[in-house]
């Protein structure tokens, strides 16, 4: 529901992660990682963005969303499991000292700029 | 639920900018390819609201304010439950209330008459959101003497997706389910169960009347957040309270001393 607002600050920090020496490079891709566990509908996100990035440096560009899995840790008996079910008591020993390693991620991992000086842009 | 917001703010810090670190915007590593530069950016997307939260919670913290985070789906029951708790717990404990919603002023009116002072927020004037955001709270405390208050309540939107997401600087949260809605609430919502500290199945009274399974209900809250504080409670005729005020005034108790 608050995609939106999310997609807007995924073009905000993007736009601020143009190095100094590529200013005004236009972003071609943006990488994110979205935690399973986070409260973000791709689909939704997807349609903001293309609605919100017109006319910024991210305009046009693709954004890609990986999924990261819920992954847990139990502190008791060191094991390390995937869950594709909200339970998080240790699949192991049944421990309840179980910590999330990963799942609720809502990074910018890369952007990826278009490179106007490339040689591959040059005619001939 | 500590854990995992533990961990968030090991990440910000870690990304932070502008903190002295000499990594600032080190963490640019650029990589070329084919036709386009890739440029290693790794920040959270909430950063803004993180730091805005991180810098709500030193203020709460200098100002020995303890500040809970009430959140819940819309009709399960909250302001008549914030309503009774604050009239049992004003005599003892200075408090006041932030109430968002996104139109009407209905639950502050009727909070306002527990005497504590209420600062209502109507999202629709911060874009129609669906939940308090750090900065939101932060410009509602404008409006609030935090050096009179030892507590402060923040009556979320009601909503059990967005609000999970959005650190608002909070000690501790709570999330109120009510025996009306299906027990399978806290699987359909995992994460509103996994951050928070506390629940209140509340409407108890009216369980005579329901198919509810409470039992399925608990069990369910404690495969997914097993640590969690759970109490029945129905706000109408004040059933459990004590349980559930002598759990809040505990918290209280730990953090101001």
């Amino acid at each position: 529901m608050h995609e939106m607002g999310i997609a807007l600050e995924v073009i905000r920090i993007a736009g601020e992660s143009i190095p100094a020496e590529h200013a005004g490079a236009r972003i071609e891709r943006i990488n994110l990682k979205v935690g399973k566990l986070a409260a973000v509908v791709a689909d939704s996100l997807l349609f903001c963005f293309q609605v919100a990035s017109k006319d910024t440096p991210a305009e046009g560009a693709e954004l890609v969303i990986e999924q990261i899995p819920v992954k847990l840790y139990c502190r008791d008996c060191g094991r390390q499991w995937t869950v594709e079910e909200p339970v998080f008591v240790c699949n192991g020993c049944g421990s309840a000292q179980v910590e999330m390693i990963s799942g609720r991620e809502l990074d910018i991992d890369t952007i990826e700029l278009v490179d106007e000086d490339s040689d591959d842009n040059q005619p001939g | 639920m500590i854990t995992s917001l533990g961990e968030r703010h090991l990440l910000l810090r870690h990304h932070e900018h502008g903190h002295g670190h000499d990594h600032g915007h080190g963490d640019l590593i650029e990589t070329k390819t084919r036709g386009s530069r890739r440029i290693k950016v790794v920040k959270r997307v909430l950063d803004a609201n993180d730091i805005t939260a991180g810098r709500n919670r030193e203020l709460f913290a200098c100002k020995k304010v303890f500040v809970l985070n009430m959140m819940s789906s819309p009709g399960s029951g909250k302001t008549t439950t914030l309503e009774k708790t604050l009239a049992r717990l004003m005599p003892e404990m200075k408090a006041a209330v932030i109430v968002g919603d996104i139109c009407t002023t209905n639950d502050a009116d009727r909070l306002a008459s527990s005497g504590a002072p209420v600062v209502q927020i109507n999202t629709d004037q911060f874009g129609g959101d669906c939940h308090l955001a750090a900065h939101v709270i932060e410009k509602a405390l404008d409006g609030i003497d935090l050096d009179a208050i030892d507590l402060l309540i923040v009556e979320n939107i009601g909503n059990l997706v967005c609000p999970a997401e959005f650190d608002i600087g909070e000690d501790k949260r709570v999330v109120v389910l009510s025996v009306t809605e299906g027990e399978d609430k806290p699987a359909k919502y995992p994460l509103m169960f996994r951050v928070c500290d506390a629940a209140l199945i509340n409407k108890t009274d009216l369980l005579p009347y329901l198919d509810y399974d409470l039992k399925a209900a608990e069990e369910t809250i404690a495969r997914i957040n097993p640590g969690m504080s759970v109490f029945k409670i129905s706000a109408k005729t004040e059933d459990g309270f004590d349980a559930w005020l002598d759990w809040l005034k505990d918290q209280v108790r730990v953090k101001l001393g």
